[in-house]
């Protein structure tokens, strides 16, 4: 896009992707995304074996029967691959979820609110930044079990305390410009002034943090996987198979790359892809400022 | 003519990258001493010219052909250093806002001798305080030491400024560029700041090019004049010839939309608005706008025509000698009315500082009040406190003689719908994220309970009110030019059927052409719907074509309050003097649209 078409054209909001997909490494990032997400999706309709059952000697080779080989229990790595994206991503996706949910409850309060509502959910986000993330699941999947749900459920409040950060910062100035106290005229309820008016303003940086925050999740439960205290044997996910395999790395490596490949890929492509609308968001909210 | 200090020709800025042209081939001159005033509303090009003759351009643009010589030297033409040894001693700028043009980290004095240092090194220190001195008297701050070591920040915006003409003529210029120097003035600060400019030029025989909107303020300080529209000078003349025979429609068009002080007649705005660059048509910009435009208006861009010596008129049409109908004045005289709304005795605080203080004033049914003070005073924070935006105000609002809240938030659904605001933004007052119709939608869905569906139907009928069209409803704020926002904003306001209409400076924010556009639909809902309004203001020529009663803000509390005619004519406080004596007016320009009427 010239610079004559972003003076001329005001840019509309539902343009944001489209912008951003002008972008090669955004268009990059997220064929690269959908690509991984696709195998983690449809990969057990189309997997040739079980992911649990036996197909060959442990660490076997490469063969048209198993096409990345065996693990270390003599079960198809191919398979495996295919079945063990599902949990990771969709756990990722359900943790980022509940951690924007909750960081932008507070930050928006806290921006809306001020005074000293504020410097206490505030400092009580600066306590919670304070706990090492990992630490933090490791004590209550050790405490609790190993239940999907609660590592969901941590790993999305550990990104609140950054989402909340974030949103505050953003959500100060939005409140306050003059179309916030021309609501507050209007009598409109808070949650409203909230809901409808500022965060529709602070979407972009919002969906900025979607994808960085994705990306940690995706990195926090594949590690959780690895040490074990994710999805738990004989299912196949990601993180459990690098942990499974490594011993064999030198024998048999695909049963480690191909999650770690995947791992590594889908992270990349969501930093990419974020990245892209972070640009493309800098020109929308520059317009919008004006 | 060889004398000139300055000769600019055919001087282009494109925007990079395109075929399109901010300004589109210019040419003028500016004799030494003498004070040349570029005036066009936003969007024509004028700081850009400003700029282009410091060899400068912004980003994103670049000067592509013309000329531009200072005593003879082509600035287009300088390399960087070149360009750098230019600036200061050849020309010298003077930025719209001081307080972001001076270095809030260096002390006055150093940034002044930094001048010095740079473009003069041969002076000693002995020499350089010398002349420190001097330039602190030639722009009128107390001179001395504790000047020299204070802040910027320490300083008043008037001060401010005043700093930023000394460093402009640390060197003595031949030629200084002034951008809207005076625009977040108030008046008494502005006449003096004027002035200042006005001996400086005298004193030092430098030529000046002051760039402003403002016509009456270009009026009363320029030799020559050049009205620029839409990237190119449509006329240029002598002040007198200018303002007192315009023969560009646009020129007599802006004329008319200048609200005169002396009362003698009303304000008419311009239909449509100037075309973007990309979208300038073939012969003459202003020929979409214009009635008396023709087909050769419409193919092929006027030349000049000389209307008298030194008079030139860029118009197909430049020898149609009359001049336009004169509005009258929309008002009539002041009768008393039953009280809607009172204070009394009302303070409020920012913080620790106390801004009003014992403020006692009562709003009558269907009259219009214009609430005038120079920033500073308060007035906005009275506005806000009768709206129920500036929660913390001691006495209570009383809306036909019952106590309201102080916060809206605690007000009853009827009081809040009766009192509605306009702010003085329409770039921040509307929800960049939401269309037109969702916003003006907004209020009839929560003061009459209509749902969505019903309340769009009547968009369109709130729309057309403010002389918008249905159309618009789908557009977002940011497709709309700042007078059509405010015009959405005024909609939204009277959506909700108020019994009174707080306008808090709803025009500064706007051209003076748009203003005139958004004062003639005021005064004209005013009377078809019976409206009360708080009209709030610096601009005192404003007030005098709309309000009833005036009531004169100084530092927190009214030193004057009486009907307008009054107020002007015979002022009592000696605050309300002194604003009627600085505002800049046409006073010293013989203007035959004043004569008309």
């Amino acid at each position: 896009m010239s610079a004559v078409a972003t003076i001329e054209k005001p840019v509309r909001h539902a343009g944001l992707l489209g912008r951003a997909l002008s972008f090669r490494r955004a268009q990059l990032g997220l064929a690269t995304v959908v690509a991984i997400a696709a195998i983690a999706m449809l990969g057990p309709l189309v997997a040739p074996h079980s992911a649990t059952s036996f197909v060959g000697a442990p660490y076997g080779d490469p063969t048209a029967r198993a096409l990345f080989g065996t693990d270390g229990l003599g079960r198809d790595v191919f398979s495996r691959f295919l079945w063990g994206g599902r949990s990771i991503l969709a756990m990722s996706l359900a943790a980022t979820v509940v951690g924007l949910a909750a960081g932008i409850a507070v930050g928006l309060t806290a921006a809306y609110v001020r005074g000293w509502a504020d410097e206490v959910l505030m400092r009580l986000m600066d306590v919670a930044l304070a706990f090492p993330q990992i630490v933090l699941v490791l004590l209550l999947v050790a405490t609790l079990g190993p239940q999907p749900w609660l590592i969901v459920l941590t790993v999305g409040l550990g990104h609140a305390p950054r989402v909340a950060r974030v949103t505050r910062a953003v959500a100060l100035e939005v409140v306050e410009r003059d179309f916030i106290k021309s609501a507050k005229a209007l009598g409109e309820p808070a949650w409203r002034i909230l809901g409808a008016e500022v965060l529709p303003n602070i979407s972009s940086p919002l969906l900025v943090e979607f994808g960085l925050r994705l990306t940690y999740s995706i990195g926090a439960i594949a590690a959780i996987g690895f040490i074990g205290f994710g999805v738990q044997p004989p299912a196949a996910d990601w993180g459990l198979m690098i942990n499974e395999n490594r011993i064999g790395l030198s024998i048999q490596p695909w049963s480690v790359l191909l999650p770690v490949l995947a791992i590594g890929l889908l992270t990349v492509g969501m930093n990419l892809f974020t990245d892209g609308i972070a640009r493309a968001s800098i020109g929308i909210d520059r317009g919008a400022a004006q | 003519m060889t004398s000139a200090t300055v000769q600019v020709a055919g001087l282009r800025v494109g925007l990079a990258g395109s075929a399109l042209d901010i300004v589109d081939g210019i040419g003028f001159e500016i004799a030494a001493g003498e004070v040349a005033g570029l005036v066009g509303e936003s969007g024509s090009g004028k700081t850009t010219v400003g700029l282009a003759l410091l060899g400068h351009c912004r980003n994103g643009a670049a000067i592509t052909a013309g000329v531009v010589l200072i005593d003879g030297i082509n600035v287009l033409h300088a390399t960087a250093p070149e360009l750098q040894a230019l600036r200061g001693p050849a020309v010298a700028y003077v930025p719209q806002d001081p307080g972001t043009a001076l270095n809030p980290a260096l002390r006055v004095g150093e940034q002044i001798a930094e001048m010095l240092l740079v473009h003069v090194p041969r002076l000693d220190a002995r020499e350089r305080a010398a002349r420190l001195a001097e330039l602190l008297q030639e722009v009128r701050l107390p001179a001395g030491d504790a000047t020299l070591r204070r802040y910027p920040h320490q300083f008043s915006g008037g001060q401010q400024q005043r700093i930023a003409l000394a460093m402009a003529f640390a060197c003595r210029p031949r030629l200084i560029v002034l951008d809207e120097p005076t625009t977040g003035l108030d008046v008494t600060t502005q006449a003096h700041i004027l002035d200042t400019v006005r001996s400086l030029c005298a004193l030092h025989g430098s030529a000046a090019l002051y760039v402003s909107h403002d016509l009456a303020v270009v009026a009363g300080l320029a030799d020559r004049v050049m009205v620029m529209y839409s990237g190119r000078i449509i006329e240029a003349g002598s002040s007198a010839q200018v303002f007192g025979a315009p023969g560009h429609p646009y020129t007599q068009h802006l004329l008319r939309a200048v609200p005169d002080p002396a009362g003698h007649r009303g304000v008419s705005g311009i239909p449509g608005h100037a075309p973007s660059p990309s979208s300038r048509p073939d012969g003459c910009a202003f020929a979409p706008r214009c009635d008396r435009a023709s087909d050769i208006c419409r193919r092929t861009v006027p030349p000049a025509t000389m209307r008298a010596a030194g008079h030139r008129v860029h118009c197909w049409h430049a020898d149609v000698t009359e001049t336009l109908a004169i509005p009258a004045v929309l008002r009539g005289g002041f009768t008393a009315r039953p009280a809607l709304l009172a204070v009394q005795g009302l303070d409020a605080s920012y913080g620790p500082a106390k801004v009003l203080h014992g403020i006692d004033l009562v709003i009558q049914q269907g009259e219009c009040l214009a609430l005038l003070g120079e920033s500073g005073s308060g007035k906005t924070t009275l506005a806000r406190c009768i709206a129920g935006l500036h929660p913390g105000h001691s006495a209570p609002v009383r809306l036909h003689g019952q106590s309201l809240p102080c916060s809206v938030r605690d007000r009853k659904q009827a009081a809040r719908q009766a009192i509605q605001y306009v702010f003085q933004n329409p770039y921040a007052s509307l929800n960049p994220r939401r269309t037109i119709g969702e916003i003006v939608a907004r209020p009839l869905q929560v003061f009459f309970r209509l749902s969505a569906n019903e309340a769009a139907r009547k968009v369109g009928a709130a729309l057309e009110r403010v002389a918008l069209s249905t159309a618009m409803a789908r557009r977002y704020p940011d497709q709309l030019s700042g007078g059509e926002r405010q015009r959405v904003a005024v909609a939204r306001a009277l959506a909700a059927e108020p019994e009174l209409l707080v306008c808090d400076e709803i025009t500064s924010a706007l051209d003076v052409s748009v203003q005139a556009a958004i004062m003639e639909l005021l005064v004209g809902l005013r009377q078809s719907m019976g409206l009360s309004m708080l009209f709030v203001t610096h601009n005192l020529s404003l007030v005098r074509g709309v309000a009833d009663r005036v009531a004169v803000m100084n530092a927190g509390r009214i030193v004057e309050l009486g009907p307008t005619a009054e107020v002007f004519d015979a002022p009592r406080a000696d605050y309300t003097r002194e604003l009627l004596a600085n505002t800049p007016g046409f006073r010293s320009v013989p203007l035959t649209l004043d004569a008309a009427v």
